[in-house]
């Protein structure tokens, strides 16, 4: 009886592992389509001050799937990481907008 | 029930990864040492952004870099990203054998990366005498780019050590955190890329 329901629970969360695996495929073909878009339009010599907000853009639209969808962002009990990654992002954004205006002003 | 039980369970449960409270120390553990990590590549990219015009007469950004080696190398890293995630999604069915050989996938592209950055490095400095110290361009483009390869490299034997150590081992509580989180610093390393080839390749092309 008990490895009745073991087999059971095991169909279930193979089920459920199956489904996250789809939607982390779907997730890398949106990544590559997302590359490939921003290489184009670099090589498309369109003027830099359109090319340079989307490409930026297609970056961090890439970089949220790599996060919750690859490293599991997405699922329950990610609220620490969560904290870390905003944390760590809040900062670099503070670091990165110090030194580039220190040095062109 | 003796250790060794409860560490190689017939089953394992749903989250491998953090079962046991060593797994869930680890977990919380490399999430705040990759919130440290975002700041420090934060610096080294400002570093870049604020110093990517001062050549001090050396060949530029747009001069130097070719777009399709750094196409081949994003999607090699790209899809050795994709690759650990077959890994783990085997290890939370417990077939050890599969997971192996995805992570093998995973170690090769992440050696062809580095093979092509090594090149890549090599070209500038032979082709244009492009170094460490010819400016401060140079200076901010090898230590942004050169400390993601060190990061590449420190992945690779990280992966191939758990590979080597656990080979006879199988899997268990015991260890599956620890492939859990090299798996997430190989995906970590894959996040820095795109912000790189974006911010110095394309960015650096488009002038």
């Amino acid at each position: 009886m008990e490895k009745d329901t073991n087999s059971t629970h095991n169909e279930f969360e193979k089920a459920e592992h199956k489904q996250e695996m789809q939607h982390q495929v779907i997730s890398f073909v949106m990544m590559i389509i997302f590359t490939i878009a921003a290489f184009a339009l670099v090589v498309s010599d369109i003027s830099k001050y359109f090319t340079i907000p989307i490409i930026l853009l297609l970056a961090v639209v890439q970089v949220v799937f790599q996060l919750y969808y690859f490293m599991h962002m997405k699922n329950k009990g990610h609220e620490m990481p969560a904290l870390m990654i905003y944390g760590g992002l809040a900062v670099a954004f503070m670091t990165i907008l110090t030194f580039t205006t220190i040095i062109w002003w | 029930m003796s250790n060794e039980d409860i560490l190689n369970p017939k089953q394992m449960p749903h989250e491998p990864e953090k079962a046991t409270l060593e797994g869930k120390n680890k977990f919380v553990g490399f999430w705040f040492f990759l919130g440290g990590e975002t700041v420090l590549f934060a610096s080294l990219f400002g570093t870049y952004l604020a110093l990517n015009d001062s050549t001090a007469g050396g060949p530029g950004t747009e001069e130097l870099f070719g777009l399709e080696l750094v196409f081949v190398m994003t999607m090699l890293l790209l899809t050795s990203s994709l690759t650990s995630v077959y890994a783990m999604y085997h290890m939370k069915n417990n077939n050890f054998s599969k997971m192996m050989v995805w992570l093998g996938v995973t170690v090769a592209l992440g050696l062809c990366f580095l093979g092509f950055e090594i090149y890549e490095f090599y070209h500038y400095i032979h082709e244009y005498e492009f170094t460490f110290r010819s400016s401060a361009l140079g200076s901010a483009f090898y230590t942004l780019v050169g400390f993601h390869g060190g990061h590449v490299l420190f992945g690779l034997l990280w992966i191939m050590t758990l590979m080597g150590r656990n080979a006879k081992r199988g899997l268990n509580l015991y260890n599956a955190p620890k492939f859990y989180i090299a798996s997430l610093y190989w995906h970590f390393i894959d996040v820095v890329w795109v912000f790189i080839f974006t911010v110095v390749y394309l960015m650096g092309k488009v002038g």
